[in-house]
Formats: C-alpha cells, structure tokens, sequence
C-alpha cells in the first residue's frame, strides 16, 4: 500500500493520518455518497410537488453538505479541551435560539421548531443535541475525578432545560433522542442498574403521558399497534409497498415510486426510497456500513482510558445510532412513524451540520495517543482500512 | 500530542472502578446497538425478499393495487349517472381527449405552434410560443375536449411536447329542466351544485360499478310543472317563480321548479342570480297558506267544534298593532268560513285561544323553526322572531313574522293531509320498497286522523266555494289554500310586492299529491281584473298541473257521491265567495 505520510513524519496533517480512525471516517464518507445518490433520486418528485426547480433540494443538500464535512474534518484536528468549549458556544447559543422560536420562530406542520435566517432556516434543538452530549459527559466525568463538582445534578438541570423547551415546541422526536441519549450516557458513568431501572419507568411514564394526551402521538402509536381497526398509515404502507418491489436488485437509483406519494420522502422516508431503488444488497450494505461506524466507534472507547471521552462519545454515538434505528425501524413498519432523519443522508441542513458537529467530535476524541503505558497485548482486531490507492 | 489529563490517567491494569465499569458497559451498549441493527437488517430481508421478490403473490398484489391507483387516477372525473325515478337520464359522463404541452422536451416550439394553429384556428401563435417557453414546466393545457380527427392530426405534428389526457366530462341530456335539483360540476368533476354536490362522494365512487343514482324525480311532471309556472309567472310579470309536487305518503319529491334557472353546461354564463333555488334555498313569509297550520294546530290542541264562531266585524286591535281583512265580512264567522274566506281576524282569534306556547310547539313539530333535512346542501334556513311576543303568535297565525322555504311549506300540508304523519321529504330515491315503507311507518305523528280529515274538508272547502275556486279540476276533487304576502322590503311590508301561492292536495279525500304553486311579485293584469292574488295568479296554474297530471299518470277523474266539503256546508251561510 502505497504511504500518504510517512510513518515518521511530524507535520499535523500527517500525525493526524495516523491518529484519527480511518475506518469511521471511510465509513462517513460512503454514508455521506448513498446520502448524495438518495436525495438526488428522491427530492424532484418532492420539489415538483411543491413547486421548486427539481434541483432545487439537491443543491441544499450539497450546500449544507460542504460545511458539514469541513466541520468534522476541522473538529477532528482539535483538542478534546477545543471540542468542550465550542460545545459550550453552540449550548449557549442553541438554547439562547431555542427560548427565541416561540416568539420569532416558523411553525411548519403544527410545532414551532424553526428560526429562519433569511436565505435559510436553521432548527436550534439540532444543534444543541450533539453539545449536550459532550458538555453532560464532561460534567459527569468531572465528578468522577473531584466528587465535590456536582456534575450530576448540573447535567440533570441543564437536561431538564432542553427537554422544557423540546415538548412546548413540541418535539417528541429530539425529546426522545437526547433522553435516550443522556440515559446511555449515565449508564456508562456507572449508575447502578436499579437506579437505570427507576429512570426507565419514569421513561415510560412520560411515554404514557405524551400518549394520552397529544391526539396526533396517540393516532400514530394506535395506527402503528392496530392498523387493521385504525384505517393504517398510508406513509407506512406505501413504505412497505416500497420494500417490497425493491427486491434483489431495485428499481435503479431514480426509478422508484415511493417518493411520488409520500410527501417527506426525501428526508423522514429516504430508508425507503433506498430500499425500493438499491435493492436488498445495497441497502444492507448501507446498514452494515451504519452498523459498522457505530461498533468501531464503542470498540474504540474501550480502548480509552479517559472517562469524559467515553461518556461523550458513547453519548454521541447512541446518538448517531439511535436516529438511524428510528428513521429505519419506522421505515420498515417496526416502530411507529416519527419523522426522524436518517444521519448524513436525510434532506436537512440542520441535521447534516449537528452530525458533522457529533461525528467530528467522536473522531476528535477516539484519536489514537501516544501512551505512557506497556503497548497493548493480545487480541486487537484489523479493520480494514479504506484504500488509499490513487 | 499530549492528551491533557495524560498525567491522572491510571496505569494499564489499576484503572480505576469506574473507568473499568465503563468499559463493561460500553460492550453492553455496543450489543444493544447491534441487535438492533441486526432486526433492522432482518427485517429489509423478511419485506425485500420474503414478502417481496420471492412472494409471487405480494408481487401480484402490488401490481393490482399500483394498476387500480394509475386508473383510478386517470378516471378521478368519472361520476355515476343521475336518472329520474323512470330511468331518464339527467347527467352523465362522457369520455374526452385534452391536449397538452410539456414544454421541458419539445422540440421544435415555433414550428409546433404554427402547426397547431392550423388544426385550431382559434388558437393564437403567440400565445401557443408563450406557454413553450417556459422551460420549467412539465404541464400547461393546451385545448379541453377535442375531437378524434383533431388528435389524429396532433399526432402528425410529430412533436413530444404534446401529448394528451382523456377525461370525463359531464353531459346534462335535459339541459335547463332539472338545473336545481342535479346542479353540475366543475371541469375537473367535482360537484359544485345539487345533487351532484351533496352526493359527490357518492356518485365519485360509484364512477366504477357505473351505479347510476335514482332520483325520486319524474321527468315528465317536472315539465309540466316548469311549463305552468312559467307561464303563470310570464302572464304575470312576474320575477321568479317555483313549483312543487310532493308525493303526500312519502314526502318523494316528484318535480320540483325554480324559475329562473340555468343551463347546467354552462353555469357561468347564465345572467342575473338563477342559481338561487327558490323551492330549497328561499324561504318566504307564506301569508294565509299558514292558516292550515293555524287552524289546524287550533283544532288539535283545544277541543271545539267547526261550529265554534269568531267575530270579525270590527278590525282586531293589540296594542299598537291593528289585523284588518283584505275583505271583511263584517259579521260572526263560523271556522269553516274564516277559513275559506281567509280571514285573518278569525285566524288570529283562533291563534289567541291556541295559545302561544301551543302554536309554537306545534310548528315546530311541522319543522317550522329548523333547517330542514332534504338531498340538497343548498338549503335555506327558516326566519322567525327569536323574541317571540304575544303578537308574534297572532300574526304567524296568518303566515306572518315566520319566512320557510316551499319545501318546508309543502312537507308540512302533506303531514296535515296524509292523516298526521311527518313527511321527510326526499329527492333520492331509497334503494328498496321495504326500506322506504318502513320509513313511513316508523314516522312520528303530528295530527290525529280526525283532525287530518277535518282539515281535508276546510282545504276542500276553500276550492269549492273559498278563494281557491279556479284551482279545481273537475273529478280530481282538488282541495287547496291559497296565500298572498306582502314581500318585506328594506325592512317593512310593501303593498305592490307580493309572494302569491297556491298549495293543492288532491284527491282530497286520501290525497295522493300535494302541488305547490308560487310567483314572487305577480302584477296586476286585464284578465284579473287588477287582481294579483293568489287565488287569480297561483290557483289557476295549480289546477292546469293537476289536470295535465292525471293524464301522465293515468289516473282517471272521478265523479264522487258527496263531495268532502259536503259535512261543512251547515256552518257556511252564503254561498258566495271572495278573493
């Protein structure tokens, strides 16, 4: 295999080739190509529908992609003490946007979640989900080292923060994933497991509460449970529909039909129109490749020995993997529908940048150091690194 | 590069417990993760593959659903027929050829445009060039409905910017003649009017069983009646007009007439407001009509003979407010003559001893106050005093200070007559006998028989020697009221703007039909002798109806042994009548 860098050579660019995890950042990079081929087969139907030029979506989308990969390349150069205090600047002024969205903020499809900047329009929630993830993990770690620091009930109160602003907006989605999110986040730090249990059921009492009493979460967790007596869900079945004539080999990129009668295709059922046009090999491969960037991110923390890198990136990870499982799993009719975007792929300039800012973290975080330590012995399994032919 | 917390990390193998607990956790994480990335994996397995490539059947399934969406979609004008109870055609649908331009892949614009002038001469070459212009469109329509030598003569042009869309569009056989009631629909076959718009959904689903919908209407009848009301109107000089004949068992709607009308092809370019539907949507203050509901609510609620008197000699004065006869008679009336003779002193005097809250609660068991439920959406909503006085209830006697629709007016005497039960009226057809009778069984009572006979008798009464004389046919034993109100304009009575009606039920003695007959603001003429009341404008053409029925429907005139009226000749004194 022909060498980039030397081995031996001290330049940052170069020691950064050799410290950051090429097979995460391979694996972003094939995500972020499916992202470019889906959106491009799927956004002309949907810009047809609301009377945009037919490139209109796929432009956005590369134009938000451009700054997303700069982002995470740029965040991945930094110190772990760098990552921490630019999640503080974007926390502070994420919820400074967020306390604005109910005076000054667009309401798309009944919930205020948007403020517009004129040319675009940014959702800060987006951004204050991979910044919390980080801030929350080093709050807690700080504990660990110096257990007068009360981490824990400063994360629990900034936690608490969010989610007020997330449900009067509402947003149940983002309420849900950064609740999952911290809970993964003070299961690594620790916390007995009949303690996560009492978390759990409060969990799922607040479930039982937006349940009750939000009609259109109750219609759709009713038409997911029983869609025989409820009518269905016509996303849900033209979805499934979708899959099915994908089969072996798909229709061809573009050649679908889904995105003609799903209104969100090119964000929230972008899974399907994958589905239906990659065919059953391509798509598993692209869960494979999700799959794979989220074990090689966990496999790494186990290698480190830095508690706040741990909790931040198994924080931004589940993250990561979360949203991928809901966007699929409501794709494939095994959860209810929740419009989440599938990570690097779904249409959406928000969501793009939060996962460059999330990914560029992880990357920053789970680069390889110098230890002081006897080398590690034993199994290490080889992952294959990308090809760096050409 | 130095890790900043490099100095307090822990030796390999002293970490600390957390850092160690951590580590076990993150593996029980990563485990969850990959589980659930296995189910999804599994599950594109299960939908790609064993419900979808390998499953014959889904396939099919697929393919039929997918097919019946594209048909569905081309066929999404399609409506059902409407016909008359006799299965005449009232509106249909049609297949035609639409062309339009993709102007994203034509070829060649100006030779295309110049070519389609030359097979549509009425089309304008710069306008055709302006609408290929615009690049960015996939869809502008070209030309609506256009004929099979036409498309073939398009198809030589050659040019792949055009292409064509086959629709439905609708068809109204009987033009202007059933407008009201069948309404019409907008270019893209939705239902804008009548019964094409209350049944929309109906008839759209219909479209593919080709189920045509049965209209209780009968074609025949609904010429007539539109030819009688008209000519009653135009020797009148009248505005507008309307007609109604009702069966009386059944409340089936057999013709019903609002002049003016419209052409249902062309909705748009009717004059003036013919849409209006004066039978369903115009409610009118009926005048003396109402004096059956008076007198017969009187006759249901207290228990006095038809010998009971009233005194009408002197003008019957309440307040500020003083009720006048257009004739007095200037004596003691019995209750058959205040009837035929139309008074409305006598009426009000029964009104007095009915009662307010009994009057009141008797027409709204006639569904006086209500909205009524009938086939169409364009219904009118009844007015009447929400403070409701004393004297309010002396002049609803009379049909005063209470404005319903003709159908309203029509439903409720063919309650009165049809021996006391409530009449719904209906324009569709019920799609089995048992069904429609069993809806006449089950229909609440109003009045008793007895009182449904003696109204019968007075009705009768008003055409053999009352006001309603020009409305009889002979051997059709026509019993009838009629009714002329002063139309209320900018807030008061006007004395030269009348609504004059007639309603008929005939034969009296177990009446089959009941017609309604009415002229908004009839003018004096020669032949009336400067008459414009109902009796001369309303009578005469309700009784040509009824003849002119008879022969349709093959009922023969019979001559009767007593007429009805007969029982209540002991309390008439003279023989004579007035308008």
């Amino acid at each position: 295999m022909p060498l980039l860098f030397s081995r031996t050579d001290k330049s940052r660019i170069a020691e950064w080739w050799w410290t950051v995890d090429r097979s995460i950042l391979a694996g972003l990079f094939a995500i972020i190509t499916f992202g470019v081929m889906l959106v491009t087969a799927a956004s002309p139907a949907v810009a047809n529908r609301i009377d945009v030029t037919e490139g209109h979506f796929i432009l956005k989308h590369m134009i938000f992609l451009v700054p997303s990969v700069v982002l995470m390349l740029a965040l991945s150069f930094c110190q772990p003490r760098t990552i921490w205090r630019i999640a503080t600047l974007v926390m502070a002024g994420g919820l400074f946007m967020m306390l604005l969205v109910p005076f000054i903020g667009a309401e798309t499809k009944g919930a205020q979640r948007w403020i517009s900047l004129g040319f675009v329009s940014i959702q800060p929630s987006e951004f204050i989900k991979p910044a919390f993830a980080i801030i929350a993990a080093w709050l807690i770690s700080r504990q660990k080292e110096n257990p007068a620091f009360k981490g824990y009930i400063y994360g629990m109160g900034l936690f608490l923060i969010i989610i007020t602003l997330l449900l009067q907006q509402p947003d149940f989605g983002m309420t849900f994933v950064i609740t999952c999110m911290f809970m993964a986040q003070i299961f690594l730090a620790g916390l007995p497991f009949r303690y996560l249990f009492v978390l759990l059921l409060i969990g799922l009492a607040g479930l039982a509460l937006v349940y009750s009493s939000f009609d259109h979460v109750k219609s759709r967790i009713d038409r997911f449970l029983s869609p025989e007596t409820t009518g269905g869900n016509y996303q849900v079945e033209r979805s499934i529909e979708a899959f099915q004539s994908g089969g072996l080999w798909g229709t061809g990129p573009g050649q679908g039909v889904v995105k003609m009668s799903i209104p969100d295709s090119h964000a929230d059922f972008i899974f399907a129109v994958g589905g239906e046009e990659l065919g059953v090999f391509f798509i598993t491969l692209l869960v494979l490749i999700y799959g794979f960037v989220v074990i090689r991110g966990f496999r790494n923390l186990h290698d480190s020995h830095d508690l706040f890198v741990i909790l931040a990136c198994g924080g931004l990870l589940s993250m990561f993997a979360l949203q991928a499982f809901v966007h699929m799993g409501s794709n494939l009719h095994l959860l209810p529908t929740k419009g989440m975007t599938l990570p690097f792929i779904s249409y959406g300039g928000s969501s793009l940048l939060s996962m460059g800012f999330a990914m560029g973290a992880v990357l920053s975080l789970t680069r390889r150091k110098a230890r002081r330590t006897i080398a590690k012995s034993g199994f290490s399994p080889k992952w294959p690194s990308p090809s760096m032919a050409n | 590069m130095k890790h900043l917390k490099d100095n307090t990390a822990p030796i390999m193998g002293q970490r600390s417990g957390a850092l160690g607990l951590a580590h076990g956790r993150v593996y029980f994480l990563m485990a969850i993760f990959v589980l659930a990335f296995f189910v999804i994996t599994v599950r594109v397995y299960d939908l790609m593959l064993l419900q979808g490539a390998f499953n014959e059947e889904a396939k099919t399934k697929l393919y039929e659903r997918r097919m019946a969406e594209t048909v569905e979609d081309q066929d999404s004008a399609k409506r059902a027929d409407i016909i008359d109870r006799n299965g005449v055609l009232l509106a249909t649908s049609l297949k035609i050829t639409s062309l339009y331009a993709d102007p994203k892949i034509m070829v060649d614009p100006p030779e295309t445009a110049q070519l389609l002038t030359k097979i549509f001469p009425d089309l304008s070459y710069g306008d055709l060039l302006k609408k290929f212009e615009d690049k960015k469109k996939r869809f502008v329509w070209l030309k609506r409905n256009i004929t099979p030598a036409q498309q073939n003569a398009i198809m030589y042009i050659g040019d792949p910017g055009l292409a064509f869309r086959d629709e439905y569009k609708r068809f109204y056989p009987q033009g202007s003649l059933t407008s009201h009631l069948v309404g019409f629909t907008n270019i893209d076959g939705k239902g804008l009017a009548g019964i094409e718009r209350s049944y929309n959904s109906i008839l759209r689903s219909n479209a593919a069983t080709d189920e045509p919908l049965r209209l209780t209407v009968d074609t025949r009848l609904q010429h007539i009646l539109r030819r009688e009301v008209e000519a009653a109107q135009k020797d009148f000089s009248g505005i507008g007009s309307a007609g109604l004949i009702m069966e009386a068992k059944t409340g089936n709607i057999l013709a019903a007439v609002s002049l003016p009308d419209f052409d249902p092809q062309h909705p748009q370019n009717s004059e003036s407001a013919p849409m209006f539907n004066r039978v369903f949507q115009g409610v009118y203050e009926m005048g003396s009509t109402f004096k059956i509901f008076s007198t017969a609510a009187l006759l249901e609620t207290k228990n006095i003979g038809l010998g009971q008197t009233f005194d009408v000699r002197q003008p019957l004065k309440r307040g500020n407010f003083t009720i006048k006869d257009f004739h007095p008679e200037n004596r003691i009336l019995t209750l058959p003559e205040v009837f035929m003779y139309s008074s409305n002193i006598g009426t009000a005097l029964m009104g007095e001893m009915t009662g307010t809250a009994n009057l009141k609660s008797f027409y709204r068991k006639l569904g006086f106050f209500d909205k009524p439920v009938a086939d169409l959406d364009e219904v009118g909503q009844p007015l009447y005093p929400k403070n409701w006085r004393e004297l309010n209830t002396l002049t609803a006697t009379y049909g005063h200070g209470v404005a319903v629709s003709p159908l309203q007016v029509t439903g409720a005497v063919a309650t009165i007559v049809n021996g006391g039960t409530k009449v719904m009226p209906s324009l569709v057809q019920a799609p089995d006998i048992v069904q429609a009778k069993e809806k006449i069984s089950s229909a609440p009572r109003v009045v008793s028989a007895q009182t449904s006979e003696n109204m019968r008798r007075l009705m009768r009464l008003v055409v053999t020697n009352g006001t309603g004389r020009k409305a009889d046919v002979e051997g059709f034993e026509v019993g009838g009221k009629t009714g002329t109100a002063e139309k209320i304009v900018g807030g008061r009575y006007d004395h030269n703007k009348r609504v004059a009606s007639f309603v008929a039920a005939f034969p009296i003695e177990e009446p089959e039909y009941v017609v309604f007959v009415m002229v908004d603001e009839p003018k004096p003429n020669k032949k009336s002798y400067g008459y414009a009341t109902a009796g001369w404008v309303a009578a005469p053409a309700a009784a040509r109806v009824i003849s002119n029925m008879g022969s349709v429907l093959g009922m023969p005139a019979v001559e009767v042994a007593h007429d009805a009226a007969e029982p209540l000749l002991q309390y008439v004194s003279t023989k004579g009548g007035h308008e």
